[in-house]
C-alpha cells in the first residue's frame, strides 16, 4: 500500500499537468494542420483522441513515471544498498528482494494503467479547452470528433502497454538500485542509467507491442 | 560457539583472507582485530553469509552453515544480531519501529508483546523515551545503540558488531564496548567484534584474533596481547603512544615485583 501510494499518489500532479497539457498542445497542433474547407473540424477531436489513447497517454506517461518513479526506485535502493540496509535485512534471514523489489513491481502493475486512464481523460479534457477557448473548434465538433469510430480494442491496448511498461520500469529500476555498490555518486549514476534504460525499454517495448498488437 | 575452518576469499584475483581458522566462545566477547584492508570485516561478512567464502566452512554451534540448504541457514540467522558499522537503522522507520522490526517479520509475537520487547531493549541500551524518534534525529553513539537494542531484540543467540565505535567519541566508545560486553554475558551469546581500536582490546577482549594481510597472525586474550612476540602485532599495537607507556608501567611493575 506504501508503494502503491509512493508510485501513484504521489505521481498524480505531474501525470495530470504533462497530460492535460499534451492534449491542448495536440488539439492545437492538429488544428493548426488541418485548415482545409474539405476536412470536416470534428476531425480534429478524433486525430487527437486516437494520438492520446494509443500513444501519448501509456507512453508519454510511462516516460515521465520513469523519471520521478524509476528515479526514486533505484534511489531508494541504491541509498539502502550502500548504507548496509539491504546487508541488515539478509542478516536477519529476511530475502531482501522479495521484500524490497516484490512490492515496487506489484505497486507499479496496479498502479500505472489507472494512472493511463487518467491521463487519457485530462488529454482529452485538456484538448477540449484548448479547443473551444481558443475558438479552433466548438465543443460540439470537438466532441463529435472524439465519439468518431471508437475502437474499444484500443483502450485495452493501452492498457496491455501500460502494464508492460510498469513492470519494464519498476523491474530495470530495482535492478539498478539494488545492485548499486560504492558510494553516493554511484547512487547517483544508479538512479541515472535506471531512468535511460527505462525509457529506452519502454521506447523499445512500445514499437514491439504496436507490430505485435495492433 | 563459532568455529571457521580455512577460510579463504578472493576479489578479482586479489586475495583478502588466506586460510583463516579458529573458534569464537560463547558467553565471551571475541575480537577481530587488525588494521585496515587485512580482511576483518570480509571476515565476519564470511560468517555470518553476506559474503560466501571461497573455501572453507563455518559452524555455529555444531550445525554447518556455509554452504547449507537455505532453511537451515535462515534459521541460523535467526539466531543472528547484527551491529553494522554506520547502523544500517532503517531511515524510513522510527527508533521503535527499528527495534520492532525483526519481531514482526520472525516472531509470532502479538503487538503488545512486541512493544513490551522493544521497550525493555531501548532500556537495556540506555534509551528509553526515544520511541518515536526518526535515526536522522539521533546522534552516531544514539544510533550505534539503537543498533544493538535492534540486533538484541529477537533474542540473539550470535551477536556480530562490525567496528561499533567508529567515528565515536573515546567516551561514548567505552560505553558502548561496555554495553557489548555487559549483553554478551549477561545473555550468554557468543559475540564477535570486528576493531581496529586498541582501547577495545583492553576493554572488552575476552578472546583476541589478530588478522595480518588475510591470516591469522596471534590469538589470545586482552591479557596477553602486550607481551606478543609477533612482529606485525607489536609493530599494530605500539604505533599507539599510549600503548607504548602502558607497556613500559607493565615492564616497571615486574621488574619491581621481581
Amino acid at each position: 500500500m506504501d508503494e502503491a501510494i509512493l508510485i501513484g499518489i504521489n505521481s498524480i500532479f505531474i501525470v495530470a499537468l504533462v497530460s492535460t497539457f499534451i492534449g491542448a498542445v495536440s488539439t492545437v497542433q492538429v488544428s493548426y494542420n488541418m485548415e482545409s474547407a474539405f476536412i470536416p473540424r470534428s476531425t480534429i477531436g478524433f486525430i487527437v483522441r486516437e494520438m492520446i489513447i494509443l500513444e501519448l497517454a501509456p507512453t508519454i506517461t510511462s516516460i515521465v513515471l520513469a523519471g520521478k518513479v524509476g528515479s526514486s526506485i533505484a534511489g531508494g535502493l541504491g541509498t539502502m544498498q550502500i548504507t548496509e540496509q539491504v546487508d541488515a535485512l539478509e542478516v536477519m534471514g529476511i530475502n531482501s528482494i522479495s521484500y524490497l523489489v516484490l512490492p515496487k513491481i506489484i505497486a507499479a502493475l496496479l498502479v500505472f494503467p489507472m494512472l493511463v486512464i487518467l491521463a487519457m481523460f485530462l488529454g482529452l479534457m485538456g484538448g477540449y479547452l484548448a479547443g473551444t477557448l481558443t475558438g479552433q473548434l466548438t465543443a460540439q465538433e470537438y466532441i463529435t470528433g472524439i465519439r468518431i469510430d471508437f475502437i474499444p480494442y484500443n483502450i485495452t491496448f493501452a492498457l496491455i502497454k501500460s502494464v508492460i511498461f510498469a513492470f519494464l520500469i519498476s523491474s530495470i529500476s530495482s535492478f539498478r538500485g539494488y545492485f548499486t555498490s560504492g558510494g553516493a555518486l554511484e547512487v547517483g549514476s544508479a538512479s541515472t542509467a535506471a531512468v535511460t534504460n527505462s525509457v529506452i525499454a519502454v521506447l523499445i517495448a512500445d514499437f514491439v507491442c504496436a507490430q505485435l498488437l495492433l | 560457539m563459532i568455529e571457521i575452518h580455512n577460510i579463504h576469499k578472493s576479489f578479482n584475483g586479489k586475495k583478502v583472507l588466506d586460510g583463516v581458522s579458529g573458534v569464537f566462545q560463547t558467553g565471551k566477547t571475541n575480537l577481530l582485530l587488525g588494521a585496515s584492508g587485512t580482511g576483518k570485516s570480509v571476515l565476519l561478512k564470511c560468517i555470518v553469509g553476506l559474503v560466501k567464502p571461497d573455501i572453507g566452512s563455518v559452524t555455529f554451534d555444531g550445525t554447518y552453515f556455509t554452504n547449507n540448504k537455505l532453511d537451515i541457514k535462515q534459521e541460523i540467522r535467526r539466531k543472528i544480531g547484527m551491529l553494522f558499522q554506520g547502523s544500517a537503522l532503517f531511515d524510513s522507520m522510527t527508533v521503535e519501529e527499528n527495534v520492532e522490526f525483526p519481531l514482526k517479520m520472525l516472531n509470532g509475537m502479538s503487538k503488545d508483546e512486541r512493544l513490551d520487547r522493544v521497550n525493555f531493549c531501548l532500556q537495556r541500551v540506555g534509551l528509553e523515551g526515544t520511541n518515536k524518534k526518526m535515526p536522522s534525529e539521533l546522534s552516531g553513539g544514539m544510533k550505534k545503540r539503537v543498533g544493538i537494542a535492534r540486533a538484541i531484540a529477537p533474542k540473539c543467540t550470535y551477536l556480530f558488531c562490525d567496528e561499533p565505535n567508529s567515528g565515536l567519541d573515546p567516551l561514548t566508545a567505552l560505553k558502548i564496548d561496555r554495553l557489548i560486553k555487559e549483553i554478551t554475558e549477561e545473555y550468554n551469546i557468543t559475540t564477535i567484534v570486528v576493531t581496529h581500536d586498541m582501547n577495545s582490546v583492553i576493554e572488552i577482549g575476552d578472546n583476541i584474533m589478530f588478522l595480518y594481510e588475510g591470516k591469522k597472525l596471534w590469538e589470545g586474550t586482552s591479557d596477553n596481547i602486550l607481551d606478543s612476540d609477533v612482529p606485525e602485532l607489536n609493530e599494530f599495537i605500539f604505533a599507539n603512544r599510549l600503548m607504548r607507556d602502558a607497556k613500559k608501567v607493565e615492564e616497571e611493575e615486574r621488574n619491581q615485583a621481581e
